[in-house]
């Protein structure tokens, strides 16, 4: 498909994007930008690709159709070695942290540098203590990942994904299964950190009041599809009936409460099973 | 023919696999701590089994040999009979068993748990090649402390607590007979051939073990299928490639 020249305020640009894993369809022709400087948030039920898509742009997968530019570069069709180039320059944080287990808390922030950098140690450890530091967990530098908390793991993991000072962090559902206040720590420094370092963030999530309250722009995603897009206060003023459903948690609505299943009077009366 | 399609198909995501972890190889060369960290697991960690197991196996071989011998008096020729069986089938054999059990068991499961917690996609996205970073070091370290297991199997079993233990100091058996037999008997190209044989079991069981755990499925089912699936496998490979190569090396 032709593309015009991406303009110079967004990074990431999604157009045209299908993806199929086996037989499943995951999207369907979907168009997004992540604009530089802000908070995105890609939000939707559970089970609809939302992860898939940060995978997309990182490269890991391949999509079937449609193209993802990063910062003008069509991301599958780099080859490895430019793909590697331009993955160093995005973070990620995955949902459960994903931190090296046969390495202390320090190491794993280390981690990056280590494999791309030929800097000094003492460099390597101002570094590596200041990225803690900014994430509060310099005292816990020389613990392992098994003695962390969940939320204290996502932390590292956040340190470690902006160590090398990227333009693009992508969040993958950094809220679930927080208590309150990991929640209220993580919220703050995803905006604080974005802010400070002059990131650009893509958090993925289906956490509507923390996303809302921390996201710049946000996309809903179901079916495939983008149903709703908007600043946060456009999206609570909206009409659509499916994003209504979504973002005040109703059972039931455009998105069915049953899963899809025969009769019920039929298949207890045993004429299907 | 379902099961043979799988079979095949299997067969030949190995060899793929097996190929890009020697593409792999060269960049892992380069990084000899992760080699040296990972002989330490999978060759140091597994001297205590190698060992013992090596002295039992040379003691009964010491025991069943001297009965069988004594009744045609040829009890001298027991060190023949505990090195040659040692040097040339049990202690390549007996070690790759061994070594399937304890370290290709522990990679698989090390491997499928780093996948199914995301840290092989984890290096992919802070741009590591785990296939550099992971899968090549244990590979490599896989395959050089097979050979030199077995050759402490083989000394365990023939000299220091096996064979002699038992045939020389409990039995009565002449040292200088013990011995001199054995250098008589056992060429250089035994021992070579019982290296070849250790280099290919180590090459067959950390392909297993590497290849299990990197496409075992993200679940505690998934490890645990892939951990059990390279014990099996590997210990099945190992006894049938010891048959190819005996017949081959033994004409």
């Amino acid at each position: 498909m032709s593309m015009t020249p991406t303009p110079k305020d967004v990074l990431v640009r999604v157009r045209g994007l299908h993806f199929r894993l086996g037989s499943r369809v995951i999207y369907k022709g979907i168009d997004l930008d992540v604009m530089r400087g802000k908070v995105t948030a890609i939000m939707g039920p559970s089970g609809t690709g939302k992860t898939t898509l940060l995978r997309l742009i990182g490269g890991q997968w391949r999509p079937t159709q449609g193209a993802i530019d990063f910062d003008g570069h069509t991301i599958h069709k780099l080859g490895r070695g430019a793909l590697y180039a331009l993955r160093r320059r995005m973070g990620m944080l995955f949902q459960h942290g994903a931190l090296l287990t046969d390495l202390t808390v320090f190491e794993n922030v280390a981690f990056p540098l280590r494999e791309h950098t030929r800097l000094p140690e003492p460099l390597i450890r101002d570094l590596v203590l200041m990225k803690l530091q900014a994430v509060g967990l310099r005292g816990a530098a020389q613990l392992m990942p098994e003695q962390l908390s969940g939320g204290m793991a996502r932390r590292v993991a956040l340190a470690r994904a902006v160590v090398m000072d990227p333009d693009l962090v992508m969040y993958d559902e950094p809220f679930t299964g927080q208590d309150p206040i990991s929640m209220g720590v993580l919220m703050r420094l995803i905006r604080s950190l974005n802010d400070a370092l002059g990131l650009t963030s893509i958090v993925v999530s289906h956490d509507v009041d923390e996303v809302l309250s921390i996201a710049d722009y946000v996309y809903v995603v179901a079916g495939g599809e983008i149903i709703a897009r908007g600043t946060p206060a456009e999206l609570r003023a909206s009409e659509n009936a499916l994003a209504q459903q979504f973002l005040q948690g109703q059972a039931d609505g455009p998105v069915a409460f049953h899963y899809p299943a025969p009769d019920m009077a039929d298949q207890l009366m045993g004429t299907s099973r | 023919m379902n099961l043979i399609g799988n079979l095949l198909a299997g067969l030949g995501r190995a060899q793929f696999f097996l190929l890009q972890i020697l593409m792999a190889l060269p960049a892992t060369l380069l990084r000899p701590r992760l080699i040296v960290q990972q002989l330490y697991a999978v060759g140091v960690l597994s001297l205590i089994i190698i060992v013992i197991s090596g002295s039992f196996v040379g003691m009964v071989l010491a025991l069943q040999g001297y009965r069988t011998l004594i009744r045609f008096g040829a009890e001298e020729s027991l060190g023949v009979f505990v090195a040659l069986v040692i040097v040339r089938e049990l202690g390549p054999v007996v070690t790759a068993l061994l070594f399937a059990g304890r370290a290709g068991s522990a990679l698989a499961a090390e491997i499928g748990l780093m996948k199914a917690t995301d840290q092989l996609s984890a290096m992919e996205m802070m741009a590591t090649d785990p296939m550099r970073r992971v899968i090549a070091p244990r590979f490599l370290a896989a395959v050089l402390a097979m050979p030199l297991l077995a050759s402490i199997f083989s000394v365990m079993a023939i000299g220091i607590a096996g064979g002699h233990a038992i045939g020389v100091e409990l039995l009565g058996v002449d040292d200088g007979a013990y011995w001199g037999q054995i250098r008589a008997a056992v060429e250089g190209q035994d021992v070579i051939d019982s290296l070849i044989k250790s280099v290919i079991f180590g090459v067959a069981t950390a392909w297993i073990a590497v290849y299990q755990g990197y496409h075992a499925a993200p679940t505690s089912e998934g490890v645990s299928r892939a951990t059990t699936g390279t014990v099996v496998v590997s210990s099945l490979a190992i006894l049938a490639l010891d048959f190819i190569l005996t017949a081959f090396m033994f004409r």
